[in-house]
């Protein structure tokens, strides 16, 4: 089963950071176009999105291919994700607010959608931060408990993308109708399956 | 600062500078006609489509770096075409504004539907180069060729009772297929105040660049409003009335806590979704600030001395 050879993670790796060495390409090629720091913020906020929503739909695929290996890859696509939404908060701390925290506290202050964009910027550190084998043995239980803020971020994030967006709102629509679905599939099945929806990480 | 050349003061060897003689001349080559009495005409303009003849450089401009065509030309809000920057210009290829007519009506002594070039023919093309600003936070310099409305506006002979002008799009899915999809309430309307409509920066523009007006930019003629937000700045214009009461516009139908009728360029009037404060210049990397009326405050600020800006926006 492909899913669980042992070039199964390293492809992975290779796949979620081409998007990121295509912008980067871009970057140097003169093909963000006219506006290169809004282009560079809306792509890194894409990805983040996308490689959450990739991450939260492993526990389905487990669960509907009946194949536990789908798990395996679950820290990868949840690290990479904090990697793009580090991206898309450096990006717009340094060219929109020039690294000034005032004037970036007043725009969190302000603006409710960047209100809930750093919100779930914050919540995704703690969970950045506990990913590896040490903290996982060390937090037992409560690790897991923590883990599920995944659920409110993803909330926070699809909502900050429809609140930004002037009036054509198919693609957070769409992003917002994938995450419901991910959500809903947590609430009901999960808990009449019961222990098998205990964590597995390797 | 703004440098407003009176018509006076341009020697007589700068009305037709060589390089723009040429391109006239190129210009009659490319409309097809030839012939003494069309050399004076500004409007060299074939039946097919309009093409700009003579015009008087730098009538109004500013000493701040015009912003490159390329980018003025493929980074555009214009959802007539597509959401996104990159959309109108790959979806405007095959836009065609031949016999383009424009509806004149409401209160005024001549309404009517005119040809384009009937309804600017008695007027000299004029260079304005001007901010844009954006209320995305983005801005760009533009040298726009166009008439005063103004001048056109007087021409229709408004009556005593026409305080608003209001202008229409295009309404055509076909042709402007971003209309296919109900992102905003088609066709796209805006609208000005007469004093507005009737101040000498705001402008009916024909091209830019020294050339036509593409079509992503809002071909054949579109508004330019310097110191307001970007979206007041109709684009594809097809009707024009004159009226009492404030016309509706569309962003402030879509969403009216966000855009106001005036929606004035004001760093001092929050926006829910991008502070006004600062914008990023097309081409630079960091913000700078905005200023007050986009920079034209001495000239247009007098117009909003009896109203709360912050209330009006």
């Amino acid at each position: 089963m492909w899913l669980k050879s042992v070039w199964a993670k390293p492809l992975l790796h290779l796949l979620c950071l081409l998007p990121f060495t295509g912008l980067l390409w871009a970057a140097f090629n003169g093909g963000l176009g006219a506006n290169p720091v809004e282009k560079l913020t809306h792509e890194t906020g894409a990805w983040t999105l996308r490689l959450l929503l990739l991450t939260l739909s492993l526990s389905p695929l487990r669960q509907w291919t009946g194949q536990a290996a789908w798990i395996r890859f679950r820290r990868i696509t949840g690290l990479y994700t904090f990697f793009y939404l580090s991206c898309h908060f450096l990006i717009w701390f340094v060219a929109d607010h020039s690294l000034d925290p005032g004037a970036m506290i007043e725009d969190i202050v302000e603006r409710p959608y960047i209100t809930l964009g750093f919100s779930a910027f914050l919540l995704m550190i703690p969970l950045a931060a506990t990913s590896n084998q040490f903290m996982i043995r060390k937090l037992g239980r409560k690790w897991k408990s923590l883990h599920q803020l995944v659920y409110l971020i993803i909330l926070l994030a699809v909502l900050h993308f429809i609140w930004l967006v002037k009036a054509d709102y198919l693609e957070p629509g769409i992003y917002a109708i994938i995450a419901v679905i991910l959500l809903a599939h947590r609430v009901g099945p999960i808990k009449r399956i019961g222990i098998k929806s205990a964590p597995v990480v390797r | 600062m703004i440098k407003i050349k009176k018509r006076w003061e341009i020697p007589e060897s700068e009305v037709t500078p060589e390089p723009l003689y040429r391109r006239r001349r190129e210009f009659m080559q490319a409309a097809g006609t030839i012939g003494g009495a069309l050399l004076l005409n500004p409007w060299a303009a074939a039946q097919a489509s309009l093409a700009i003849g003579d015009y008087q450089e730098k009538v109004i401009s500013i000493d701040e770096e015009i912003t490159e065509e390329e980018d003025a030309t493929s980074y555009n809000n214009f959802y007539e075409f597509g959401t996104d920057k990159e959309d109108p210009k790959r979806n405007s290829k095959r836009f065609k504004t031949d016999d383009w007519q424009i509806v004149v009506s409401g209160e005024c002594d001549k309404p009517g539907t005119y040809g384009l070039e009937d309804l600017m023919k008695p007027f000299s093309i004029e260079e304005r180069i001007y901010r844009l600003r954006c209320v995305e936070a983005w801005s760009m310099v533009i040298p726009w060729l166009g008439v005063p409305l103004a001048s056109v506006l007087k021409s229709l002979q408004p009556t005593s009772k026409a305080r608003y002008v209001g202008f229409k799009t295009l309404h055509d899915p076909v042709r402007m297929p971003g209309q296919q999809r109900s992102v905003l309430n088609w066709p796209y309307r805006e609208g000005l105040t007469i004093a507005e409509a009737m101040h000498p920066l705001t402008i009916l523009s024909v091209g830019m660049y020294g050339k036509t007006m593409p079509n992503q930019n809002g071909a054949p003629i579109r508004l330019v409003v310097p110191w307001k937000y970007g979206f007041k700045s109709i684009k594809s214009i097809v009707g024009i009335e004159f009226s009492e009461t404030q016309p509706r516009t569309s962003w402030n139908i879509a969403a009216p806590r966000e855009y106001g009728f005036y929606s004035n360029v004001n760093p001092e009037v929050n926006h829910p979704r991008w502070s006004q404060k600062r914008e990023r210049r097309i081409g630079e990397i960091f913000k700078r600030d905005t200023l007050m009326f986009n920079g034209y405050a001495e000239e247009v600020a007098e117009l909003y001395d009896d109203l709360d800006l912050t209330v009006n926006f």
